[in-house]
């Protein structure tokens, strides 16, 4: 029977796992009361779903559709005034669901709070540029990573990925090594489609092993007993050396040992 | 116009000319002064740039990616890549996310040696920027001097780990070995000839020197609130007058007990900037004396005890069967944290260096999320250059210093 594979998480899987093994947590603690996170948790009055604190660290889990005014309240209200980072985790396979997160610093109180928040696959989500500019660099990111539409965006485009880039590469389903396109795409560019047939796999592929090749050691890996015939009925190319070296590499000068001495 | 056909591609559909007399410039990805591989479009209005777009990503290799689908320790090498001018601080940002995602601490003479390569590191990274900066603005002999200073301080991670450039000097759980005899010896010299370089060669080469203040001064200025709201970190934070070092507000590793001043610079220009970086050295130097004693005092254990995520030293795994057990399966199928998520951020030589880790309590990271500072000074770009001359273009990529490795990843 084939192994099962599957499709919806393509990323690499441990091959063993106790099936007894309960993985622990890391330790979330709830808001102490009178301290700053709960007044950020106060503000936030019931737009703050769930709550808690983890590796000092508050933790905010919000609906979608709030985010622009939960960042304007943390940045306004709370003084959280930069947005350091922001993106999202890829929860397709289990729940359909893409969680995002936004990690806000508080540079007066020395704090940090991290938003949370989970949207379907189609969904978009409103952009937080107005507010934190920094989220102008990271949602084109998110954009590109993960193919998660930003409304209101200044300028939503690829930034990493070319623009004519087919698929989101960090998406579980995304193949590790590339898909058709990705393998294709400076031929498909350059030559055009025709041309697959013309160029084949086999220069398309830097890492492709030339048996005759003797420079960059391409047998290993692919090793033989000395002598064995490796042709398989091709004709053997001869050897070309470089023509840096001064010493003359002629076949006068020069002799192939047919016995190891 | 070129004319495009088959192996002379056009790919950039961009007119060179305009009817509103307008130019627009491509410059890099392969310009010298881009710092790698950066392309910027510049719309120029006379010298006067209207617009800036930079374009990114000529880097890029996935390396979030790949963080998915590498166990713990297998990822931590990759991490040099990242900011390959001070590998350890990469290795370091990592190691401690990971670190705190297994609530376990490394010993203390781990912390002790980890805080050296660390200011290290800053020193290096500071070193190669005042080089390469000086270059980019034509002060060709602060170049040789910096990067004579350099190699010193590479000599002495090589002394350490063994490599230059991509150190991987730090584990999860500690710091693999020792420091090598007389290590210490060498590495105060080290900062003896820092010390008297900073004053004597960059600081007598650059300081009042009357070209470098013209071509520096008011130029790049970034107001406080754009530096945060474009977040900006670390230097870049600090030229613009906020006073913010994560070392001091959020202590990490030994920087609690230290003694170290923050420069903060009001000027917001790249001068100041400049200024900031000069004295971060000096601070720098001041830790590594500091960490002296600490060292000589500390016990020798190296790595964290935590046999579920790290293996036992190696003496218990060559005598001990349950230690060897332990260590095959941790090599073999890679530690397995607890479920949960941490996101953790260090002082780089570069600014706010942030790993977000999301574990599933598989042996492979869910997520990996890189912060690199260089990233978001890149998107400040577009705002800071528009309306400022195509001559301080370089001036202020230079004194952004943003490295490609981590704007790419």
């Amino acid at each position: 029977m084939r192994k099962y594979t599957p499709k919806d998480n393509v990323q690499k899987k441990s091959y063993y796992t106790d099936r007894y093994w309960v993985a622990p947590r890391v330790p979330q603690t709830e808001v102490e009361a009178g301290s700053h996170f709960a007044d950020v948790v106060k503000a936030l009055g019931r737009k703050a779903k769930e709550s808690y604190v983890s590796v000092g660290q508050l933790v905010i889990h919000i609906k979608s559709t709030d985010n622009f005014d939960v960042m304007k309240t943390l940045k306004e209200e709370c003084g959280y005034t930069q947005c350091s980072e922001q993106s999202a985790v890829d929860y397709l396979a289990q729940d359909g669901e893409f969680e995002l997160f936004w990690q806000l610093l508080n540079i007066t109180e020395a704090k940090r709070v991290r938003v949370v928040t989970r949207i379907k696959e189609k969904e978009a989500i409103e952009s937080i540029e107005p507010l934190f500019r920094s989220a102008n660099f990271a949602e084109r990111e998110m954009f590109d990573m993960f193919g998660i539409k930003v409304n209101n965006h200044p300028f939503l485009k690829r930034i990493l990925m070319p623009d004519d880039w087919e698929g989101h590469p960090l998406l579980k389903t995304y193949p590790l090594h590339g898909d058709e396109f990705a393998s294709w795409y400076e031929v498909d560019k350059i030559f055009g489609k025709e041309y697959r047939d013309v160029i084949g796999p086999e220069n398309r592929d830097p890492a492709r092993i030339d048996r005759y090749d003797t420079k960059r050691f391409s047998r290993v890996g692919y090793e033989v007993p000395f002598g064995a015939d490796i042709s398989e009925g091709e004709k053997e190319q001869p050897i070309e050396y470089s023509e840096t070296i001064l010493v003359d590499y002629n076949k006068n000068s020069s002799k192939q040992l047919d016995e190891r001495r | 116009m070129q004319q495009p056909n088959k192996l002379t591609p056009f790919f950039e559909n961009l007119n060179f000319e305009r009817d509103d007399n307008t130019m627009v410039i491509n410059f890099g990805p392969q310009h010298p002064s881009a710092h790698g591989q950066l392309r910027l479009v510049l719309e120029l209005d006379g010298e006067q740039v209207v617009k800036a777009y930079p374009d990114i990503g000529y880097l890029h290799r996935g390396i979030e990616k790949m963080a998915e689908n590498m166990t713990y320790n297998e990822f931590l090498p990759t991490t040099d890549r990242l900011d390959y001018i001070a590998s350890t601080s990469n290795n370091y940002a990592y190691a401690l996310a990971v670190e705190k995602l297994l609530g376990i601490e490394a010993p203390r003479r781990a912390q002790v040696i980890r805080t050296m390569l660390l200011e290290l590191n800053r020193v290096i990274s500071h070193l190669f920027f005042i080089a390469t900066h000086a270059l980019d603005v034509g002060a060709m002999s602060v170049f040789l001097y910096a990067f004579r200073e350099r190699e010193y301080a590479m000599d002495l991670m090589e002394e350490y780990c063994g490599a230059r450039l991509t150190h991987s000097s730090v584990r999860i759980g500690g710091v693999p070995l020792d420091l090598p005899k007389d290590w210490i010896i060498n590495m105060i010299s080290f900062c003896d000839k820092v010390d008297h370089e900073l004053e004597h060669t960059y600081n007598a080469l650059l300081q009042e020197n009357r070209i470098w203040k013209m071509r520096l001064e008011d130029v790049g200025v970034i107001s406080a609130e754009d530096a945060l709201s474009w977040g900006c970190t670390g230097p870049m934070l600090r030229g613009s007058g906020v006073n913010w070092d994560i070392r001091k507000e959020e202590p990490y590793e030994l920087y609690g007990e230290l003694d170290f001043d923050i420069p903060v610079s009001n000027r917001c220009d790249s001068y100041g900037r400049y200024r900031l970086y000069m004295e971060e050295m000096k601070q720098s130097t001041r830790i590594l004396r500091q960490l002296v004693p600490m060292y000589k005092e500390s016990d020798p254990q190296l790595m964290a005890h935590a046999p579920q995520y790290i293996s036992a030293p190696k003496e218990e795994i060559m005598t001990q069967n349950y230690a060897l057990m332990q260590h095959f399966v941790l090599v073999t199928q890679g530690m397995r944290p607890p479920k949960g998520e941490v996101y953790v951020p260090t002082e780089s030589p570069k600014g706010e260096l942030g790993f977000y880790i999301k574990s599933e309590g598989e042996p492979y990271a869910y997520r990996l999320k890189c912060r690199a500072p260089s990233f978001f000074h890149t998107g400040l770009l577009q705002e800071i250059l528009v309306g400022t001359y195509i001559a301080d273009v370089v001036t202020i990529i230079g004194s952004t210093n943003i490295v490609f490795g981590e704007v790419d990843r």
